[in-house]
């Protein structure tokens, strides 16, 4: 069905399935174990794999399965981990923030109501510089009461320093968190990663997946290092999170350096996102665009920007759009955070205008907020790009192929036609 | 490509059914995806799963509007839900029903209608009517698309809160032996 090269932004390399080369040994593949799973299954599975030491979680819909699983798993055996059942979010993450500095790998995952219960020790994660690898389920916002998928949620704490990943497909789901851990606790990153997979179609969206091999991914990730920076421990007591002194004590300059040297882990995680994704593919065999995807871009004059699992059926329509002669590509955003600025103004510098699709609302903007960074992005290009923003998917409403031959139509329309200001709502007749 | 849905209520094992089915069917080698519909879980509320199978990949995961195959598990369900919305021209219901399966009203993109008493199976079987595992049985025989061993495999690979292991055999089994299948030929044009 898909015989399209599929072309990884900025790597070119081609994957070497089946061997481990470079510097990594060589090693005799086995038969991978199948299974037929759902997302969060997949998602606990990929835990199971990184062995966390800790796993606190509070269920919500649609990560409660992800939260059962694990669970099951402890209970089981499949996992040895130290499983909290908290009493609500808020304290599920100020119990890892200890575990992580005390030493111990952790994971949790949330979304939407949970999430935001979550926010303070949240807020503080990434400022503490603690590798906690954390899945959000996209859920979207509330009010008016909805349990549905959407990516409300992230979207609206990408400015809080964790470190974002989205993912397209239930397998990709699985290898992101193994390899969140690398990209968390590399010591030039040393940040939180949340790996975001869309509640309802991909948490509960079943395929068949492979299940690496234990070994290789114990090989593949190594020896936990999350705690060498700052540390509890009764041996080597240090004052952790200290009291900056504003314009007084030490001056402005120590908050200053923290702030800066997170913004510097940010963008070394751009570079370690990009090395983690190259060894995956050279010891597991499946190769992803760690940063910006870009699709049947070659020729194109114009492309949808995508994030998430709508991705399939928007390739599926730029594939039918492209067998009508229509001159049209895909760009999907797999790191939004820290955005990843040269892939994407690379990708975008190929077109004469994108079509943004979001899943998520930026209210300030009256847009969406990929659109928002794709501006932000074209800043950087050579020329001027019109850019559109299209809206869909929100609270579980399906982005079919058909809603995408429209977002395609909408963006050829920006080739020799003003872009409008309003966003266009995919899901606005949807019955 | 073939594309189900799968209609019940919630508690029968709609969502479950499908997760099953999936795991059959890859192990026949499809390539399979399935999506539940969403909405609350509550028990005796109308849900519906989507499955769509095929020999080559698939990368949209989205839900199904235009079925080859509708699996109705409970038999009160069509006076609540339009379970023929969007089936294609010569379609397939797979029914549980007590009736004959001529008894049954279908629209005319009905091509092949499929009964199975699968309330008195489970019945027999649970104790209880929990039709899911009865009416895969019914839907193996009445489409051939799978076999009764890929099923009992996948089955053998599912941890089910209501029923253990041999009854949910003997409920597919049952299910499989106790289908009529009723062919009235393409009346619609597609």
């Amino acid at each position: 069905m898909n015989e399209v090269v599929e072309k990884v932004a900025p790597l070119a390399e081609p994957a070497g399935k089946g061997m481990a080369q470079g510097t990594d040994k060589a090693v005799v593949k086995k038969e991978p174990t199948i299974l037929v799973c759902d997302g969060n299954e997949a998602a606990a599975w990929g835990i199971v794999l990184s062995r966390p030491d800790m796993v606190a979680v509070y269920p919500i819909t649609p990560q409660s399965s992800l939260a059962e699983y694990v669970a099951q798993f402890v209970a089981d055996g499949v996992l040895d981990a130290e499983l909290v059942e908290a009493e609500g979010e808020h304290s599920v993450l100020s119990v890892l923030h200890g575990a992580a500095l005390a030493g111990a790998r952790t994971y949790t995952a949330s979304c939407g109501q949970g999430l935001a219960f979550m926010f303070e020790p949240y807020f503080r994660t990434p400022n503490l510089r603690l590798p906690i690898v954390m899945s959000i389920v996209n859920r979207d916002g509330i009010t008016p009461q909805c349990v549905w998928g959407g990516q409300q949620d992230a979207m609206t704490v990408r400015e809080v320093g964790w470190v974002q990943l989205f993912c397209e497909t239930v397998q990709e789901v699985l290898d992101t968190i193994v390899m969140a851990y690398r990209i968390a606790e590399d010591r030039s990153v040393m940040l939180p990663v949340n790996v975001n997979h869309d509640g309802n179609y991909l948490s509960n969206g079943i395929v068949r997946i492979e299940l690496p091999d234990q070994a290789e991914v114990d090989d593949f990730l190594g020896t936990p290092d999350v705690n060498w920076h700052a540390a509890l421990d009764p041996d080597r007591p240090m004052g952790v999170d200290p009291l900056t002194g504003g314009a007084t004590g030490p001056g402005p300059a120590l908050f200053v350096g923290y702030r800066r040297g997170h913004c510097e882990g940010m963008q070394n995680a751009l570079r370690v996102i990009v090395e983690v994704h190259e060894e995956w593919a050279r010891r597991f065999g499946r190769r992803y665009a760690p940063l910006v995807e870009e699709y049947r871009l070659d020729g194109a004059e114009y492309a949808l920007v995508t994030i998430g699992s709508m991705a399939g059926a928007a390739k599926d329509a730029v594939d039918a759009a492209r067998e009508r002669g229509d001159r049209v590509g895909l760009i999907r955003i797999k790191t939004l955070r820290p955005f990843p600025v040269d892939a994407m103004v690379a990708a975008l510098d190929k077109l004469r205008a994108v079509g943004v699709v979001d899943r998520a609302v930026s209210y300030g903007w009256n847009s969406g907020p990929v659109h928002q960074e794709t501006l932000a992005a074209l800043q950087y290009c050579s020329k001027r790009i019109p850019c559109l923003s299209l809206i869909g998917g929100l609270a579980g409403a399906d982005l079919t192929q058909a809603h995408f031959e429209r977002a395609i139509a909408a963006t050829a329309r920006l080739l020799d036609s003003p872009c409008p200001r309003a966003p266009v709502w995919l899901n606005a007749e949807d019955r | 490509m073939f594309e189900v849905r799968l209609h019940g209520r919630g508690g029968q094992g709609t969502v479950l059914a499908a997760g099953i089915l999936a795991k059959a069917l890859v192990a026949e080698g499809k390539h399979v995806v399935a999506v539940p519909q969403f909405g609350f879980e509550r028990r005796g509320a109308p849900v519906a799963a989507y499955l769509r199978a095929s020999e080559t990949p698939m990368r949209a995961m989205t839900n199904i509007y235009a079925p080859d195959c509708v699996v109705c598990i409970d038999s009160s369900l069509p006076r609540v839900v339009d379970i023929f919305a969007g089936l294609r021209a010569g379609g397939m219901l797979v029914q549980a029903s007590r009736l004959a399966p001529q008894d049954i009203a279908v629209p005319a993109t009905v091509a092949t209608v499929a009964v199975c008493d699968a309330v008195g199976i489970a019945r027999e079987v649970f104790g209880r009517p929990i039709t899911n595992t009865v009416m895969l049985g019914a839907f193996a025989r009445a489409t051939g698309l799978v076999s009764l061993e890929a099923l009992e495999r996948a089955l053998e690979e599912t941890s089910f809160r209501d029923g253990g292991l041999a009854q949910n055999r003997r409920a597919l089994a049952l299910g499989h032996a106790r289908t009529v299948v009723h062919r009235i030929g393409q009346r619609e044009a597609a």
